[in-house]
């Protein structure tokens, strides 16, 4: 980090760390929780011995469905905490979230066509890209393009979200063959997970962390305006192309794997910033170790509640999430101009 | 000041928003026939005082009294027939024409059966022509400019006939030759048809102009009221507004202009070296 | 315009565009209401003579018990969608005001979900989903009330509600029998296959009713969008007025919601429609209604008879249709400096 500025408080970067360390702890732990509870509790002992003894009587439940579904919450979570948090930024709005602005719905739609209409049965993921990145720039255009509100860009998502889902469930309706796969793409879900869901999503969440950690330092001086972040010497247009890349590629590759979850985009971020303030290099960070817990926990609470059945985790996000969205706005959020 | 017949006057009012009180125990006439213009600095009670004198705000103590009357205790049609009021910076529906808006000042007079009669035709025709905005009568309001939209919103207040009209800050937003184009109306309109008028304005020597009846407010209450010539002298002016300054003759219409006094330096002044 | 001066010193104010545009949607509906009845993709029964009373007993049962009580639940429910959007979009004076936006509808739906769950009649339904949308309301209510009603905030709030109570719906549903859990999805997309008289009439009566309450006080309506205070002025009691009208709107959706589930955007997209036919400024609340009344009919004949073979729910054709409606509108609200 070049030039630190003189001013810095001593000791915050450590307390930073700190804390980054508390959190990965914590998401040791609501790992643990994910793993352990379920239809069939184990203790921490038979968790640790499933984990790592293919002889014992868990092995087979841990390996083959409390595993990847922990995992996919780990790689989703994280996913859609940074996508939010680039959401944010980018459109300097408070109340950017992925699933909010139909992002997720976009890449839902894609994979319902390609598996319902064009009658494909694999490339999930290319289809969600793909539409997860055609709605990117649509909730941009609709709302305003550099001069959108956050409450138009939320109006705009509200209203690609209502046609893109009224779309998806006509597409079930009609066709009771995807209906089963497409079941869980209306709500979002991590039920489902299997291993290599795990494994074929994760290079693209690699690939848009990466990018969106790159982007975190000019996206920061974008955060004082256009003019002001040329005269810093970033390039706009190719900041903002750099960061729709990450949110179309973090989003729709988490979409592609658990649905459309909401509001885990805007929670996190928002929570996260009490902690770190908007500092991006940080607040992504946090945002990639805090929203996987968030969505973990989220999904155990789901677990519970849901009992005998199961609660789709994507029902304990919308609940969370529309709450927070309710407090931002009682705040003032959306009304700037 | 009793002596003047008054047909609205607000008695002891205590005057308060939720929590904020915003004035106390003020008084204040309304002379008939006259043009009175409140004057004060930001956040004096002005406003407050003009919306509790059209029954947009009730006092919490004391009482706007019409003809006599408690105005809280007459029915809110029949109050619209005798006080109009036009407030700040209203929005019109989206792609109403101006005819349609100016129409809608005719609603205390019509009912479910008498929906539009010859009266009200000749009255809307009569008010777009006061304000002259005839000419503009079906094109939207949206599309025309500030200085027009003004004249339009005071050409629907007009079609009310109310004897009293009052108006919030009528020039806000609106360049100096439009708000002396709305002065002007407002002037003749209480000069031709004998209404009386009661104007919120924030420019000084405006106000001491167009005045008959000047009231001066601060912090919620009224230092002065009267005649402008009585009313703005150097004195007031310093104690209403903190503004030190000099009162002089209008060079065109002999009523009292407020200059400010040019701030106090010491040593030279831009002097060439 | 036209004015109608009988004599008595009454008279009657019409527009002739207005008028024109409110016969050809009551003409649009009767026809689509007709096609409807008729069936667009089975030999037509001889609907006349079995609505006289004739025909043989198959044809007389689709037509009396199935054909025509999903005819009269898509009017009623259309019409009440569109009046109380007009009625909603007015009173916020905001054109995206509508009981959907604002997450009315989803709470009726939370209401009657309710019901499914602990099990009760028809009755109960309806007077939950009133109950659920009342409740919204005035949740909403609170939560703007402070900053006033117009403006994006009371869309926002919406968008707000609109998720927590759809994530309660989703938990509602995983706790519903199974048996009911199938009947409670379908119904939550809005859907018209299989509604009876029983559907129908609460909703009819309700709207009987409450409609022409409502198209009395359109005049004061076209006050109130002018402003609280400069309607005030005008000699319109806004503070009474508004919450009866609110109160009223809402009930009409949450009956509309027992009868066919949440069907989505009729109510923003109507008013907005007649507005547009009919070229004239205020609420437009007969228009309004037509247009809901019609737009629904055409939307339930769309998804039964667009793929042949299926029956698609028609609140996804509304869906489309008026979530395409609101892209729209934002984007040419853009450009106008609106919105």
């Amino acid at each position: 980090m070049p030039a630190a500025p003189v001013a810095r408080p001593a000791g915050r970067t450590g307390r930073r760390l700190a804390g980054l360390a508390l959190s990965l702890l914590l998401l040791g732990l609501v790992a643990g929780l994910s793993v352990a509870i379920g239809a069939k509790q184990l203790s921490p002992a038979e968790v640790w011995q499933g984990l790592l003894r293919p002889d014992s009587p868990e092995y087979a439940v841990v390996h083959r469905m409390r595993l990847p579904r922990t995992l996919l919450g780990l790689v989703a979570g994280a996913a859609l905490g940074v996508a939010g948090a680039v959401t944010q930024a980018v459109t300097r709005n408070p109340l950017g979230d992925p699933g909010l602005l139909g992002i997720n719905a976009g890449a839902s739609a894609a994979v319902a066509t390609a598996t319902a209409v064009l009658g494909m049965t694999a490339g999930d993921i290319w289809y969600a890209l793909l539409g997860a990145a055609v709605v990117t720039v649509a909730v941009h255009a609709v709302g305003g393009g550099r001069a959108a509100t956050p409450a138009r860009l939320a109006l705009a998502g509200a209203a690609l979200n209502a046609v893109l889902y009224s779309y998806v469930s006509a597409v079930m309706l009609l066709d009771a063959a995807s209906l089963e796969r497409l079941r869980f793409w209306t709500v979002g879900s991590l039920a489902d997970a299997r291993a290599d869901t795990v494994l074929r999503v994760l290079p693209f969440v690699v690939a848009g962390l990466l990018i969106a950690l790159a982007t975190a330092r000019p996206l920061d001086a974008l955060a004082l305006g256009d003019d002001a972040a040329r005269a810093l010497g970033a390039r706009p247009g190719l900041v903002r192309a750099a960061a729709t890349a990450a949110i179309t590629l973090l989003s729709g590759a988490a979409t592609a794997a658990c649905g459309p979850l909401v509001f885990v985009g805007l929670l996190v971020p928002h929570l996260v910033r009490a902690l770190t303030g908007p500092d991006l290099r940080w607040l992504l960070p946090y945002c990639a170790v805090l929203a996987p817990v968030l969505l973990l926990a989220a999904d155990v609470t789901a677990r519970l509640l849901g009992r005998p059945g199961e609660l789709q985790v994507g029902t304990v996000t919308a609940v969370l999430g529309g709450v927070l969205f309710l407090h931002l706005v009682q705040r003032g959020a959306g009304v700037r101009r | 000041m009793q002596t003047v017949p008054s047909r609205l006057a607000g008695r002891a009012m205590t005057l308060a928003y939720e929590r904020r009180t915003v004035a106390e125990n003020l008084t204040v006439a309304v002379p008939d026939h006259s043009f009175t213009i409140i004057i004060g600095p930001n956040a004096c009670g002005k406003s407050t005082l003009l919306r509790a004198l059209a029954r947009l705000l009730r006092p919490t103590a004391g009482a706007v009294l019409l003809d006599g009357g408690d105005i809280q205790r007459r029915p809110t049609r029949e109050v619209a027939r005798v006080v109009g009021m036009l407030p700040q910076s209203s929005v019109a529906p989206d792609g109403i024409t101006v005819a349609d808006l100016v129409a809608r000042g005719r609603h205390p007079h019509q009912g479910l059966l008498r929906q539009w009669s010859r009266d009200d035709e000749r009255i809307v025709a009569g008010a777009m022509a006061d304000t002259g905005v005839a000419d503009l009568a079906d094109r939207p309001v949206d599309e025309l400019s500030g200085g027009q939209r003004q004249r339009v919103w005071i050409a629907m207040a007009l079609a009310q006939q109310t004897p009293l009209l009052l108006l919030d800050e009528p020039t806000t937003y609106l360049d100096i030759a439009h708000q002396v184009e709305v002065l002007d109306l407002c002037a003749r309109l209480h000069e031709e048809q004998g209404r009386t008028l009661v104007a919120v304005l924030h420019d000084l020597n405006q106000a001491a102009r167009y005045a008959t009846h000047l009231v001066a407010m601060r912090d919620g209450a009224v230092v002065a009221a009267g005649e402008p010539r009585q009313v703005v002298t150097a004195a007031l002016v310093k104690e209403v507004f903190g503004l030190p300054c000099r009162v002089i003759d209008d060079p065109e219409t002999g009523t009292p202009l407020v200059v400010p006094a040019a701030p106090r330096r010491t040593g030279n002044r831009h002097q060439p070296a | 315009m036209i004015v109608l001066r009988p004599p008595g010193g009454r008279s009657l104010r019409l527009r002739p565009r207005a008028l024109a545009v409110g016969a050809a949607l009551t003409l649009l509906a009767v026809v689509l209401g007709g096609l409807t009845l008729v069936g667009v993709d089975r030999p037509a029964p001889d609907v006349p003579a079995i609505l006289a009373g004739g025909g043989n007993p198959a044809d007389r049962f689709i037509l009396l018990d199935l054909r025509l009580p999903r005819l009269a639940t898509a009017l009623g429910v259309g019409a009440a969608l569109g009046l109380a959007g007009a009625v909603c979009q007015s009173l916020l004076r905001n054109p995206l005001g509508s009981p959907d936006v604002l997450g009315f509808t989803q709470g009726a739906a939370t209401g009657a979900l309710v019901v499914v769950v602990l099990g009760g009649g028809s009755l109960a339904l309806g007077g939950a989903a009133v109950a659920g949308g009342l409740a919204t309301g005035l949740l909403g209510y609170a939560l703007v009330g402070r900053h006033g009603l117009a403006g994006h905030r009371v869309v926002l709030v919406g968008i707000g509600v609109t998720a927590i109570l759809s994530g309660v719906n989703g938990y509602l549903l995983t706790r519903a029998p199974l048996t009911d859990a199938a009947r409670a999805a379908l119904w939550l997309t809005g859907s018209l296959d299989g509604r009876g008289w029983v559907n129908a009439l609460p909703l009819l009566a309700a709207l009987a009713v409450l409609a022409p309450a409502i198209l009395a006080s359109g005049r004061a309506l076209r006050m109130i969008e002018l402003g609280d205070h400069l309607a005030t002025a005008l000699g319109v009691p806004v503070g009474r007025l508004r919450p009866l009208l609110l109160a009223a709107a809402v009930a009409l959706v949450s009956l509309a919601a027992a009868a066919a589930g949440p069907v989505s955007f009729v109510a923003l997209t109507a008013p907005h429609l007649a507005r547009r036919l009919t070229r004239a400024p205020g609420p437009n609340l007969l228009p309004a209604t037509l247009l809901g009344a019609a737009l629904l009919v055409a939307a339930d004949l769309v998804a039964q008879h667009a793929i042949a073979g299926q029956q698609l729910p028609v609140g996804v054709v509304t869906g489309v249709i008026g979530g395409s409606h609101l892209v729209w509108l934002l984007a040419v609200g853009r450009r106008s400096g609106r919105l």
